[in-house]
């Protein structure tokens, strides 16, 4: 296949051949890639259970010597066997708790390493992928793969994969004890093998669907919870608790009767194996028992055969708890791999340039985008925006100024044309470097929670106390920060409900003048605030600007009047562009915004 | 590791409860599947026993039954005893799951949709102090975990605590000082039990919190990726992630730790007292007050009951992070709702629209110490019909009075009334179909546009109705541009709405209001997102579907008071002035500062306004 498939088909349970093939060859090469590293560790972990095994085959066969051998010792006053032997004994017995306990301690190392390695690796990746991705792949999901999809490895790998070593070497051991004692017999043993894999067969190809299934409508659980708890203001105020109770219970439904139809098949599998392992013993019965009557077959090896062979199908249980969380695994890291698979759209260029002095100087030519695979929104334009300069983007909701300014801040690529800044395409800078020249504030003013101190260092961590009051008493935000009940060390809360919207956005605003970029994007940054906020964040512009290039992009012509320059655009184009006395002369578009706005005033 | 778990202890909630208290609380979910659970209970115990019992069949069998020159019926006969036990065994396997595993799973389902009932319903205030990632934990996997503990621990440990009980009855038949010197060894294992037992819950209880804030991070991260991509944060962002992610790991390290260190005792403590009963018994043998028989009889009972004394370590601890797991779901489930229907609501004589504020005082809970609430004493009458603006700076409280009339907040003191009566007194959804809402942060979901905006409408319209609704509200918005997306009024719009402009969100979140057809709105700065062209025209259009539709409008601009009758100046917590805005612009200091664009650099508005 040419494209990975990425989460193309996450919510598909039944795939296709082809389909199906790779997304479990991505899952198990997620699997192998989290297990390598731990190589050594499961090694150790290995030899530690084949070791405590030893250690507690060991008593029984104490037990039997203490009887056997140090008994008639005694009797005969050689108290000091006794004292070899129980001294032997609890030695063995102590050494079995310590390398249990060892042992337990190793396997929760492996399975936190790779939890561990692998929370990460998701949340790199989630962080590193593009807007457009995120716009259809919603939060509910990425959480669901970073929780349930991570419990079911975990239980995975808490169920022992060295467990499972200990398992086959404890059958292997005991098969060849059969056939030590009696190869046909061991060859009977070796037939009921194959009514096992026939089983395993069938539980694992119902079993794949299923636990496919399990993940999609366990993703679909969450996402329902996120949104609703997200949206939980509007939720209330339109009445949707009984609808979303209803709907939710029906997902929820949908859950538990996935989750009981993979018990039962699980159900059937284990006690399946039992009867094998049963009807084995039996058959065995049967084929020693007419050998016993022909004399051929001594009773005590019968009796030994017989007893292997039943302990010979008491580790399938466990094998059989493993080979399901396996599968129940592989289904998640279908979906995780996936995730992990779609590479952003906008991609880190692979031998950035960087820009030695930066000016601010923007230039798109020929530019065309659209969203995606959607209509063309800003259409074939070219635009040059002197280092410097204070440009006001004004025009209709829904215009594009927003995607405008989205395009230098490179939250998206244009589908053709060019964008530089200072002559160096930005798609040919390091992220880290373009952010740091080029800075953002969106319309929608997020906070993450925390405190305000922390809300506004994001803007440039590291900086001290001071530096962060001051970006904050540029945009007017200090006071009201003081005023909360531990000043700038008050929790916002959640996405800073703990304050009102306004200072939300005041608290945004000093965010991006701490980072202090070359390049300064104000999307709707006052839109909020009232009418004295918003002239005090002016007059603080128009002293911190300085020869920063900026971009302000306002409804309210206010703005407008700090600006050099004035770009109107209209249906995704710049259809005006001049200084505001100009375009105010031209009796364009612009004189009539201008002219609406004044007489909104009163 | 002892620091983590000093810490988890010292946030209290573990210590307190005793198991039994906090598994009572079960009972209203486990008891219409007791029957099945105990029926699952017995098939484990008897499946365990013919596990048990089948070698002995096997060995007496072959003993017994065959010999040399033997009849063939006897073989067959002995085939026989075995395949019927083997198929009661495998039979009563699989009815233990019939039996346990469908009841737990509905257990867990029912809680799990109890749960976000009951948060559906919780105060906003307490929405806003819990991270969806914590909620989300409690209501996915702290609730699996009880349907595991359910199917299998609970099960497991009485039919291990079973075993463990009848074998040292049965050791005592054999031998009672070796019976007595193996009690004598729970006792250590009792004392460690018990610290185990602390040290476990606290560690159980951190790490499923961890594991919780975990997921909320995650969650901060995904909606705040905006942000963090805008400044380029992602590395440390990652990073803050990445010591979370890792503190949990710690936990849950020091967690199998606590727990390896049990199971040593477990393990060493009484095999250790085992090979002192091996000296003593070969002593007694040797001396003839103990038979071999016996000896060797008390051994093999010793070998069976180890292995469920190791398990119940296991199962000892399941449980432990069961209960607190549980304890997690219950404190969620015991948080008070102080927002509710009344037992008798009250009807309005008549609904007339009108909404009053008679002496309202609100503070939020965390501002106790400000020497004055939020809103101190607010007086405002909304006259039935009235457009009424309200004014104010930044974080006036303008936003916190609007959240008292539907009652997403209650008041601290004070009533709130629409139609006449007290909004305590009303039925709750009942009050909410009068009012809609337009928030300031637009809360849209990511589904339809159409279905964002009949979210509020009324259940019982005709398909047509609800168009002729859904196309009003747009219009009225102005909203058209919804027909000319890809897929019109069906067209999903990402999550939150993000993948529409600031202003179509807006327009949609003001349909959405809109579409509800209440009687009462409430719109919070509703076209702040909106350019002045747009703004013109949903005022236009909006002036007459208000008439008649009392309204509380916040409003920053000179061009959304327009809107409104009355303008209301909210300052210091109180209604400073209500008046027209003309009256107000000339009489009121204050309000001319909030609203007027006044500046000394702007003669030219100047002499706009003193035209
Ligand atoms: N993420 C997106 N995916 C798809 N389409 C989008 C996305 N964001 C915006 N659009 C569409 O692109 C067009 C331009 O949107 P943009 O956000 O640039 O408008 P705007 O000029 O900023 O408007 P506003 O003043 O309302 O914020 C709109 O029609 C919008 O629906
Ligand atoms: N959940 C909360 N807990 C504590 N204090 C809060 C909470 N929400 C808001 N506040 C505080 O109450 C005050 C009023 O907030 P509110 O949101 O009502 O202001 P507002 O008048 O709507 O402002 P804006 O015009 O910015 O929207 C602010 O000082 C804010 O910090
Ligand atoms: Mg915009
Ligand atoms: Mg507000």
């Amino acid at each position: 296949m040419s494209r990975p498939l990425g989460v193309a088909n996450e919510d598909a349970v039944t795939l296709t051949g082809a389909e199906r093939k790779e997304v479990r060859r991505r899952s198990f090469r997620l699997l192998a890639a989290l297990a390598l590293p731990q190589k050594k560790l499961f090694i150790q972990t290995i030899v530690l259970v084949l070791f405590t095994n030893a250690a507690r085959v060991l008593l029984p066969i104490l037990i039997a010597l203490a009887i056997d051998w140090t008994l008639p010792q005694v009797r005969q006053g050689n108290w000091a066997a006794l004292g070899l032997t129980g001294g032997a004994y609890i030695v063995c017995a102590n050494l079995a708790g310590v390398l249990l306990s060892w042992y337990i301690k190793c396997a929760a190392r492996i399975s936190q390493a790779m939890l561990l390695d692998l929370r990460q690796k998701v949340f790199r990746h989630t962080q590193r992928l593009s807007l457009e991705f995120h716009e259809s792949y919603t939060s509910g999901r990425i959480i669901s793969r970073q929780t349930s999809d991570l419990e079911t490895l975990r239980e995975l790998l808490d169920q022992g994969v060295s467990e499972l070593a200990s398992s086959c070497v404890f059958i292997v051991f005991t098969l060849i004890s059969i056939f030590a004692l009696d190869w046909r017999s061991g060859v009977v043993v070796c037939i009921a093998v194959l009514p096992v894999a026939v089983l395993f067969h069938w539980y694992q190809s119902r079993s794949e669907v299923l636990y496919r299934e399990s993940r999609v409508v366990s993703a679909r659980v969450i996402s329902t919870f996120v949104e609703t708890m997200t949206g939980i203001r509007a939720v209330k105020a339109f009445r949707r608790e009984r609808a979303n109770d209803a709907n939710y219970a029906d997902i929820a439904g949908q859950y538990r009767d996935n989750s009981v139809r993979s018990f039962n098949l699980f159900g059937v599998l284990q006690p399946g194996l039992v009867l094998i392992g049963n009807l084995t013993v039996a058959a065995l019965l049967a084929y020693g028992g007419f050998r016993i009557i022909d004399g051929t077959l001594a009773v005590g090896v019968m009796v030994a055969i017989l007893l292997a062979a039943k302990r010979v199908f008491q580790p399938m249980d466990e094998i059989a708890m493993f080979y399901s969380s396996l599968q129940s695994a592989t289904a998640a890291l279908e979906k995780v791999s996936g995730l992990l698979e779609e590479e952003p759209t906008v991609l880190e260029p692979r031998s950035p340039r960087s820009i030695d002095r930066v000016r601010g100087e923007l230039v798109f030519q020929d530019a065309v985008f659209g969203y995606g695979d959607g209509p063309v929104v800003m259409d074939r334009f070219d635009l040059k925006i002197e280092a410097g300069q204070t440009v006001a983007v004004v025009g209709q909701t829904g215009a594009g100024k927003s995607t405008l300014a989205k395009l230098i801040a490179r939250f998206y690529d244009l589908r053709s044309g060019s964008l530089e800044l200072d002559a160096v395409p930005i798609s040919e800078l390091s992220n880290i470097e373009l952010r740091r020249h080029v800075v953002m504030v969106t319309q929608e003013a997020f906070l993450f929670s925390g405190t305000v101190a922390e809300n506004i260092a994001l803007g440039r961590p590291g900086a001290s106390l001071e530096e962060i009051h001051d970006a904050a008493r540029a945009v007017g935000a200090h006071e009201f920060i003081l005023d909360l009940p531990d000043g700038y060390d008050t929790d916002v809360n959640k996405r800073g409900g703990r304050v009102s919207a306004g200072q939300r956005q005041l608290i945004s605003f000093a965010r991006a003048f701490l980072a202090d970029p070359a390049v300064l994007i104000l999307d709707e940054a006052t839109s909020s605030l009232d009418i004295p906020s918003e002239r005090a964040v002016q007059h603080g512009l128009q002293t911190l600007l300085g020869n920063r290039t900026a971009l302000i992009i306002a409804h309210r012509l206010s703005t407008v009047q700090i600006a050099d320059r004035v770009l109107v655009v209209h249906d995704g184009k710049i259809v005006e562009d001049g200084s505001p006395e100009e375009l105010i002369a031209a009796e364009g578009r612009f004189a009539a915004l201008h002219q609406a706005w004044l007489d909104s005033l009163v | 590791m002892r620091g983590i778990v000093a810490q988890g202890k010292s946030s209290g909630t573990a210590e307190a409860v005793p198991l039994s208290r906090t598994l009572k609380r079960l009972a209203p979910f486990v008891k219409p599947v007791l029957p099945r659970l105990i029926g699952g209970f017995f098939c484990a115990l008897g499946a365990g026993i013919v596990a048990l019992a089948i070698p002995q069949v096997l060995a007496k069998l072959v003993n017994d039954v065959l010999a040399v020159n033997g009849a063939s019926a006897q073989v067959w006969y002995a085939v026989g005893i075995i395949t019927l036990l083997g198929f009661v065994e495998a039979l009563l396997i699989f009815l233990r799951r019939q039996f346990v595993l469908n009841p737990a799973a509905g257990v867990e389902m029912t809680m799990r949709v109890g749960f976000y009932k009951h948060l559906q319903r919780l105060p906003v205030a307490f929405h806003e102090r819990w991270g969806s990632g914590q909620l989300l934990s409690r209501s996915m996997s702290d609730l699996s975990l009880l349907r595991r503990w359910l199917a299998f621990g609970a099960m497991m440990l009485i039919v291990d605590t079973v075993t463990v009980i009848t074998g040292l009855a049965l050791m005592f038949t054999h031998s009672w000082i070796l019976g007595l010197l193996f009690l004598l060894g729970s006792i250590p294992i009792a004392i460690k039990a018990y610290h185990f037992r602390n040290d476990f819950r606290a560690a159980s209880r951190l790490s499923q919190d961890q594991a919780g804030d975990l997921a909320t991070a995650v969650e901060e991260s995904v909606h705040g990726i905006r942000v963090i991509k805008s400044f380029g944060r992602g590395r440390d962002i990652y990073e803050g992630f990445n010591e979370q992610a890792k503190s949990l790991q710690e936990t849950e390290l020091s967690k199998a730790r606590t727990l390896a260190s049990f199971l040593l005792t477990v393990v060493a403590i009484p095999e250790t007292i085992l090979g002192i009963g091996l000296v003593i018994g070969i002593a007694q043998v040797s001396a003839g007050t103990l038979s071999v028989g016996s000896l060797v009889a008390f051994f093999a009972i010793a070998a069976v009951i180890a292995i469920p004394v190791e398990a119940m370590g296991m199962l000892l601890g399941m449980t432990l992070s069961t209960k607190t797991a549980l304890e997690r779901h219950f404190e969620v489930m015991d948080s008070i709702n102080d927002i509710t229907s009344p037992e008798a609501p009250v009807r309005p004589a008549q609904y007339s629209g009108a909404v009053q504020l008679d002496h309202v005082r609100f503070a939020y809970p965390d501002d106790a110490g400000r020497a004055r609430p939020i809103l101190a004493e607010i007086n405002l009458q909304i006259r039935p019909g009235e457009t009424m603006a309200l004014v104010g700076i930044t974080g006036s409280g303008k936003s916190t009075l609007l959240n008292l009339v539907p009652r997403l907040q209650d008041a601290t003191a004070g009533t709130v009334k629409v139609h006449g009566v007290d909004v305590r007194d009303w039925d709750l959804d009942e009050l909410r179909t009068e009012i809609a809402v337009a928030f300031e942060d637009t809360t849209l979901f990511s589904t339809s546009i159409r279905e964002n905006v009949l979210m509020g409408a009324p259940g019982d319209l005709a398909a047509e109705q609800r168009e002729a609704l859904l196309a009003e509200a747009l219009d009225v918005a102005q909203a058209h541009f919804a027909y000319q997306l890809a897929d019109g009024v069906d067209t999903l719009i990402g999550e939150e709405g993000l993948s529409l402009s600031g202003g179509q969100r807006q327009r949609i979140a003001l349909a959405r209001a809109i579409a509800a057809r209440p009687r009462v709105l409430v719109l919070d700065d509703p076209l702040s997102a909106l350019d002045v062209r747009t703004e013109e025209a949903v005022t236009e259009r909006l002036r007459s579907v208000l008439s008649g539709t009392t309204t509380l409008v916040v409003a920053h601009r000179p061009s959304t008071v327009v809107l409104a009758d009355r303008v209301a100046l909210l300052r210091d917590g109180r209604i400073d002035a209500v008046g027209s805005h003309a009256n107000l612009l000339s009489t009121n200091e204050h309000y001319r500062y909030v609203i007027a664009s006044l500046d000394e650099n702007e003669p030219e508005i100047r002499s706009e306004v003193a035209r």
